[in-house]
């Protein structure tokens, strides 16, 4: 199918796109990657006024070390994150959940914010976010404001965004653990996850575990060492709310989450 | 701030396959659409039309994508490569090409487009990927002939044999 018509808009600023956001009203849509949105467009499940193409700001192609946080910039490309030289030694979240976004062709255009912008609960990029306690940078014609990740995203395709604000930067804290692991279950390498896991080393008795594709969120939680894990995951897996779609019944996803955090945690130990 | 109104015709230029082309196109018009029907570059399949199959990657600058998934106005000034770029101008067919022939990596050739421009990209940022990585890439494609086997082999044997016409 092909999109609804609309307009077009290419500002040439952050204060453009800003300004061409609150003009529009609430139907007007922020277009980066386009790798969800234009999909969404074409399938009519989104109808937009106005589309506002940030992908060529220079102001939002850049990633920078902030204080103690990498500071990826709007219009930065999951493939280009992945390219990092630092990526493994001070991301390895990342690292490892990256290649599981969508597949090379779409991370090629397919932005990290659009990721979290887009706040599929079965996302990897919101996932990582969340479990490293990162943040989400919000502009508007009231400033910019900087959101936790888990206040940004509040259910299913859903988030605190007021629908004059547009996300300007996500922000991954930095060396939080020396290794990670991550893995998830889905119908082929790169599409959506029915539940991805992934874990860190958070001390030497504590690992972070987070969930996704299982709950309306990420679900991040502590895993204490010192006791059973799989008692602790038959906790957890009962406080995930029984999230049904066409490729899983909440029992399955329970059984996947049984089944896989014990991997995760074990490979985040090593 | 340039901005296209809703329905209004507006000139895209962009360079395809080495040559320039101007043609006309609504903001809503995918790039797909664009090349195939505007330009007729009808080496560029449609399959899903919301990027799930593959068929129609091109290279938008350089960089596989699915042309399904953008925008005709935003590939404003880009060059595109489709997969006729591929061959010498006299038909000769590159490594990759050559390959897939041998391979028997394609039956109906619907997929193969797609699939020759990903592992174009591939190859030339990576001259030599592992069999994991290959089936990693070729995994954002879908080929309802062939298995797939014969098209990782074919892709590794191009590896094998230099990198592909660039």
């Amino acid at each position: 199918m092909k999109p609804r018509p609309f307009t077009y808009v290419r500002p040439h600023s952050v204060a453009e796109a800003v300004a061409a956001l609150s003009r529009h009203g609430e139907s007007a849509r922020i277009l980066a990657g386009g790798q969800s949105l234009v999909a969404m467009l074409n399938l009519r499940l989104v109808e937009a006024s106005a589309i506002i193409d940030i992908s060529r700001l220079t102001e939002l192609s850049n990633m920078r070390v902030v204080g103690n946080a990498l500071e990826v910039g709007a219009a930065v490309t999951q493939n280009r994150l992945l390219t990092w030289p630092d990526l493994a030694k001070r991301l390895p979240l990342l690292a490892v959940a990256l290649p599981n976004v969508g597949h090379f062709q779409t991370r090629n255009r397919g932005t990290v914010c659009g990721s979290i912008a887009h706040a599929d609960p079965s996302s990897e990029i919101p996932l990582s976010l969340a479990m490293l306690g990162g943040e989400v940078v919000l502009a508007s014609p009231r400033g910019t404001r900087t959101l936790k990740a888990q206040e940004f995203q509040t259910g299913v395709l859903s988030t605190s965004r007021a629908p004059d604000e547009m996300i300007i930067a996500g922000r991954f804290p930095l060396d939080k653990s020396r290794t990670a692991a991550f893995r998830e279950v889905s119908r082929r390498q790169g599409d959506f996850a029915i539940v991805a896991i992934g874990a860190y080393l958070k001390d030497a008795d504590t690992i972070c575990l987070g969930i996704g594709g299982a709950a309306d969120r990420p679900f991040v939680t502590d895993i204490a060492l010192g006791k059973p894990v799989t008692d602790q995951i038959e906790d957890i897996v009962w406080q995930l709310g029984g999230h049904e779609d066409i490729h899983a019944t909440p029992h399955m996803r329970r059984d996947l989450v049984r089944r896989l955090a014990p991997i995760v945690i074990e490979e985040a130990r090593a | 701030m340039s901005e296209i109104e809703k329905g209004a015709r507006v000139p895209v230029q962009l360079v395809l396959n080495g040559t320039a082309h101007t043609g006309f196109a609504e903001s809503r018009m995918l790039l797909s659409d664009f090349l195939r029907e505007v330009l007729g570059a009808t080496d560029v399949h449609v399959g899903c039309e919301h990027g799930v199959c593959g068929c129609c990657t091109v290279l938008i600058d350089g960089v596989a994508a699915r042309s399904c998934l953008t925008l005709a106005v935003q590939a404003e000034a880009t060059t595109i490569e489709t997969a006729s770029s591929l061959a010498s101008a006299d038909g000769e067919l590159n490594h990759l090409q050559a390959a897939f022939r041998k391979h028997h990596a394609l039956q109906c050739g619907f997929c193969t487009p797609g699939i020759l421009m990903s592992l174009t990209d591939l190859l030339r940022r990576e001259p030599e990927p592992t069999r994991e990585r290959v089936v990693d890439v070729v995994s954002g494609h879908l080929c309802r002939c062939t298995g797939y086997s014969g098209i990782i082999d074919a892709a590794m044997d191009a590896v094998n044999a230099g990198s592909p016409k660039t």
